[in-house]
């Protein structure tokens, strides 16, 4: 019926409406929930969010190994070619040849922090930082290469 | 004690007793005056201020708090900033009107300082038809926006004017209807009258749920009326930058910031008035102590309270709900809004001639 209808939407309206004012008003009265982090003033203490994206970097572990396998996914992935992976052929013990990067070369100064190249990377060999004091005076300086120099794949990654 | 009618009262004794009655006159309505104008700017600085913190704490923000303590001298920086900007008239604007827009929003606003009691006797201006008299000039408005709007000669402000329009003639109605409730109930249009019949309980109490359902349809109706979001259309920074004050600058910028404040201020007063009795104390039926023990509390005080916490809301409104649409706006004015204060109208008046309420 018409008028069951339109008190029924009257009601679910209001309802609604209070329940966006219930959220509002918790947040108004619980100001811990405030994220705003007051920058240069707490630069110690920061606290970001886990999911903060400052530059892509790549972990190695205490015997100077990484993940990467050189498959090229993430420099495929990148929309605007940040990423470079360089590679070579690598003689193995037994006598075989093996592809391995040479190089990861990646341009910060054309990285958007996307984060598709960490998505792509099957063996996740590349992550996100939460460093994000990157000015510097030469901009040449903002090209870097991700692998540590002498740094080779963790055994166990193909 | 002191109070305001008792500073008032010696004022006028005073000056009788130095200077002839029609001197007397003259001066008393320069102090008015000059007392309207300071609590506008005061109210100017308060409230743009409150609105900003409020603003930031719903949106798990920190607001401002760098200019002064706790951020508290941002509002008076701002004002600073705008009386040194440059105010611009636009080469293809009507000069006069684009000028007067916002005095005659200004004006509006001080003609609606005239009936409201700020504390027990202290009233500008008790005249008999007081809360008619609100809601007529009220609505002169409507013609400060149109005329900016119309003045800039521009697309954006003249659409956010023709908005404005649609949407203050629509509004005025269910506005007018609420108001009408609390008449009803009181059988008179002065404000005095309207305060004194709340002296044993506030209408929103006393009037049961019909009082209720018109204290919500009037604070929807006078949210829309002073074009504050979620009605911002005549504004609606999204769609037409900022609407019908796009072209404006400087001080004449800051008149129509002001004005927004100062009504919001005055229909929140309004608002106390009817519904949560003015200055008047919570006092319960015949509970002679407790009512003794809030008379305590200054008369100036708990109406300043009700008008801020229902500027309180105001903002949480703001700050909670999305912008309608235009279709939207109308619909809820013609189909919901009007209807259900029509009904509810009908409901008050049988319960005021049975003598249902308290």
């Amino acid at each position: 019926m018409f008028i069951t209808k339109y008190i029924k939407e009257v009601y679910l309206g209001i309802k609604s409406l209070l329940v966006g004012m219930k959220r509002t008003g918790y947040y108004f009265t619980h100001h811990k929930e405030i994220i705003t982090q007051q920058y240069p003033d707490n630069r110690d203490t920061l606290n970001l969010p886990e999911r903060f994206k400052g530059e892509v970097v790549m972990p190695h572990d205490e015997k100077n190994e990484h993940r990467c396998t050189g498959c090229q996914a993430c420099e495929l992935a990148c929309p605007n070619g940040t990423i470079k992976v360089i590679t070579q052929s690598v003689l193995l013990a037994d006598g075989r040849k093996k592809k391995a990067i040479d190089k990861l070369v990646y341009h910060l100064e054309l990285c958007t922090m996307c984060n598709l190249c960490v998505v792509a990377c099957p063996s996740d060999a590349i992550v996100m930082a939460q460093t994000f004091e990157h000015s510097v005076f030469d901009r040449t300086k903002l090209t870097k290469i991700l692998n540590n120099p002498g740094s080779k794949i963790m055994d166990g990654i193909e | 004690m002191w109070s305001f009618s008792d500073i008032a009262n010696e004022l006028h004794i005073w000056l009788n007793k130095t200077f002839n009655p029609t001197l007397t006159l003259v001066i008393e309505m320069v102090i008015a005056g000059i007392a309207v104008i300071s609590l506008f700017a005061v109210l100017g600085l308060v409230l743009v201020l409150m609105e900003r913190k409020v603003s930031a704490w719903m949106q798990i923000r920190l607001g401002p708090n760098r200019v002064g303590p706790k951020g508290m001298l941002q509002s008076l920086a701002d004002t600073l900033k705008l009386l040194v900007k440059e105010g611009l008239t636009p080469n293809g604007a009507d000069k006069l009107l684009f000028n007067l827009a916002p005095f005659i929003a200004m004006i509006v606003a001080m003609l609606l300082m005239a009936p409201i009691a700020f504390a027990k006797d202290f009233q500008l201006w008790d005249l008999n038809i007081g809360v008619l008299y609100v809601s007529a000039v009220s609505s002169i408005m409507v013609i400060s926006i149109l005329m900016a709007g119309w003045a800039s000669n521009n697309k954006y402000s003249l659409m956010g004017a023709m908005r404005s329009g649609a949407q203050i003639v629509s509004y005025e109605l269910s506005a007018g209807l609420s108001i009408l409730t609390i008449v009803v109930l009181t059988g008179s249009l002065r404000v005095s009258d309207i305060i004194q019949s709340q002296a044993d309980g506030w209408w929103i109490f006393k009037g049961h749920i019909p009082a209720l359902i018109a204290f919500v349809i009037f604070i929807i109706a006078v949210t829309a009326e002073t074009n504050r979001a979620p009605f911002d259309l005549a504004e609606a920074e999204s769609e037409l930058t900022a609407g019908f004050h796009t072209e404006y600058s400087g001080m004449k910028f800051a008149l129509f910031f002001l004005a927004e404040y100062v009504n919001v201020f005055i229909v929140c007063a309004i608002g106390a008035t009817l519904f949560l009795g003015g200055w008047m104390p919570f006092h319960i039926g015949n509970w002679t102590g407790f009512n003794k023990v809030m008379d305590y509390i200054p008369s100036s005080i708990w109406f300043f309270g009700k008008t801020f916490f229902l500027i309180f809301i105001i903002m949480w409104f703001r700050w909670t709900f999305p912008r309608l649409r235009i279709d939207q706006l109308l619909n809820l004015e013609w189909k919901y809004l009007l209807p259900i204060s029509m009904i509810n109208l009908l409901l008050v008046t049988a319960m005021a001639i049975l003598k249902w309420h308290f």
